[in-house]
């Protein structure tokens, strides 16, 4: 496998952290460490706090409690967590009305990519024959695949990824599994929110529902319908 | 600044595709103006009177029927996570996302105003003000819809407030533009004053707009 970039001691350390999510505290007191190489899966149940913690660590949210240092040596030292990480979410932020190649040169603009070529991107995970389609078209495994191929053609030394496996069959799935591979080898760090098994080599696990938020009963109930109706209430 | 320029370019290029919403204010904008002049009937005095209040109203409400989505279909398909991925601030990515969104709906708009300024018996000079005008004081309601777009995508309400907290706003920017293309018109009224005083709402509500759009998505997000 073809790997374009070396990260240099990337690192991600979390010490203490509280997450939470509107009103509701999810987590408290976790720390982690993890440096060029690692993989973690984080698991827990729906709820716990998986998406809010690969949001947090991406610099779109802050913490409640706690440190976070997201970091990198060489060329891209100085750069803040949010240039430092590839965020592949529920949503494949795929624009229905552009074509697949420029969808990818778009993002490529945008996050400067020095990585693969677009067409050796989706080559690798098996898409190459869509790139002149419009995007609408493509079915949610392939939309996956090719929102995947971002993280190819604009590297970044931090990959969060949530549920990256969900809409793939078997054979996408190894394929990706290949690629994560080939990026811990080149010093990247991968953190995946799953619920299925990932199989990876020595892959962490991190049980988010090991670091329960103390609830102050009553009132934290309260909150917790409020949002709810914050959160729910239609148009 | 590549990233800025590419952003800019994407959304001009999705608006203006089928479907893509740019045509949708000029719509809007063709339609009142066109059926106006039947409404009031063929009184030319009363037409080019009050046809620049007309033009302007028109082109307030083109340009914040769409805006109030600005920020909606990146939400809707993710993308607006991943574009706040770089190191450049969320504010860059709203004057990128408002450029974009001018150039797309707002520009088409001042270029059929001198065309359609004929069918309100609009002078020459009032045509010429006309446009001047609405050159002018369209970014600023651009800047400020930004604040309602971003608004709408991290309240469910947004919609509604959209029209509550943005309209009286906006009227400043219609006051002055149709001051100063009146006074194109009407001889003893100076026309510099207002204009100049539009040009600064504008510049006002650029940087208003910029500041409040992006501490409402930063803050949406937390």
């Amino acid at each position: 496998m073809k790997v374009c970039t070396v990260w240099v001691e990337a690192r991600v350390k979390i010490k203490e952290l509280a997450l939470s999510r509107g009103e509701r505290a999810l987590v408290a007191g976790l720390s982690l460490t993890l440096v060029g190489g690692d993989a973690v899966a984080l698991v827990g149940p729906n709820g716990s706090g998986k998406t809010s913690l690969l949001r947090v660590l991406a610099g779109l949210a802050e913490p409640t409690a706690g440190d976070l240092t997201v970091s990198m040596q060489g060329a891209d030292a100085d750069l803040p967590r949010n240039a430092l990480v590839h965020l592949g979410g529920h949503q494949d932020g795929l624009k229905g009305a552009l074509t697949v190649r420029d969808n990818l040169e778009f993002w490529i603009a945008y996050f400067g990519g020095a990585g693969l070529s677009i067409s050796k991107a989706l080559d690798q995970l098996g898409v190459g024959h869509l790139v002149d389609l419009p995007a609408a078209i493509l079915s949610q495994g392939q939309k996956r695949r090719v929102a995947l191929a971002r993280l190819l053609v604009a590297p970044r030394p931090i990959w969060l990824l949530d549920e990256p496996t969900a809409a793939l069959d078997t054979a996408s799935t190894a394929r990706f599994l290949t690629l994560v591979e080939a990026h811990r080898r080149a010093g990247g760090i991968v953190v995946a929110a799953t619920h299925t098994s990932l199989d990876l080599s020595n892959l962490k696990t991190l049980d988010l529902g090991d670091y329960p938020a103390h609830r102050q009963d009553g009132e934290q109930t309260v909150k917790d319908a409020e949002s709810y109706w914050l959160e729910s209430e239609p148009l | 600044m590549s990233a800025f320029r590419a952003l800019i370019a994407r959304d001009v290029r999705l608006a203006t595709r089928v479907g893509g919403g740019a045509l949708t204010g000029t719509l809007f904008f063709l339609a009142v103006i066109v059926t106006i002049p039947f409404g009031v009937g063929p009184d030319l005095n009363l037409l080019s009177r009050i046809g620049p209040a007309i033009m302007w109203i028109g082109a307030l409400l083109a340009t914040l029927i769409g805006l109030e989505r600005l920020f909606q279909s990146d939400k809707d398909d993710g993308a607006l996570d991943l574009l706040r991925l770089t190191d450049s601030p969320v504010s860059n990515f709203v004057i990128a996302k408002v450029i974009a969104h001018w150039l797309g709906s707002s520009l088409p708009l001042v270029l059929v105003t001198p065309l359609l300024s004929l069918l309100l018996a609009l002078e020459p000079r009032a045509i010429l003000a006309l446009t001047a005008t609405l050159a002018v004081g369209t970014p600023a309601l651009s800047f400020l819809g930004a604040v309602g777009a971003a608004l709408a995508v991290t309240l469910r309400r947004g919609a509604l407030l959209m029209a509550v907290i943005i309209l009286p706003f906006s009227i400043p920017v219609l006051i002055f533009g149709v001051a100063a293309t009146r006074a194109a018109i009407v001889d003893p009224d100076p026309f510099w004053p207002p204009f100049a005083l539009l040009t600064a709402t504008s510049l006002i509500y650029a940087v208003i707009g910029t500041l409040g759009a992006a501490a409402t998505l930063k803050i949406g997000d937390g």
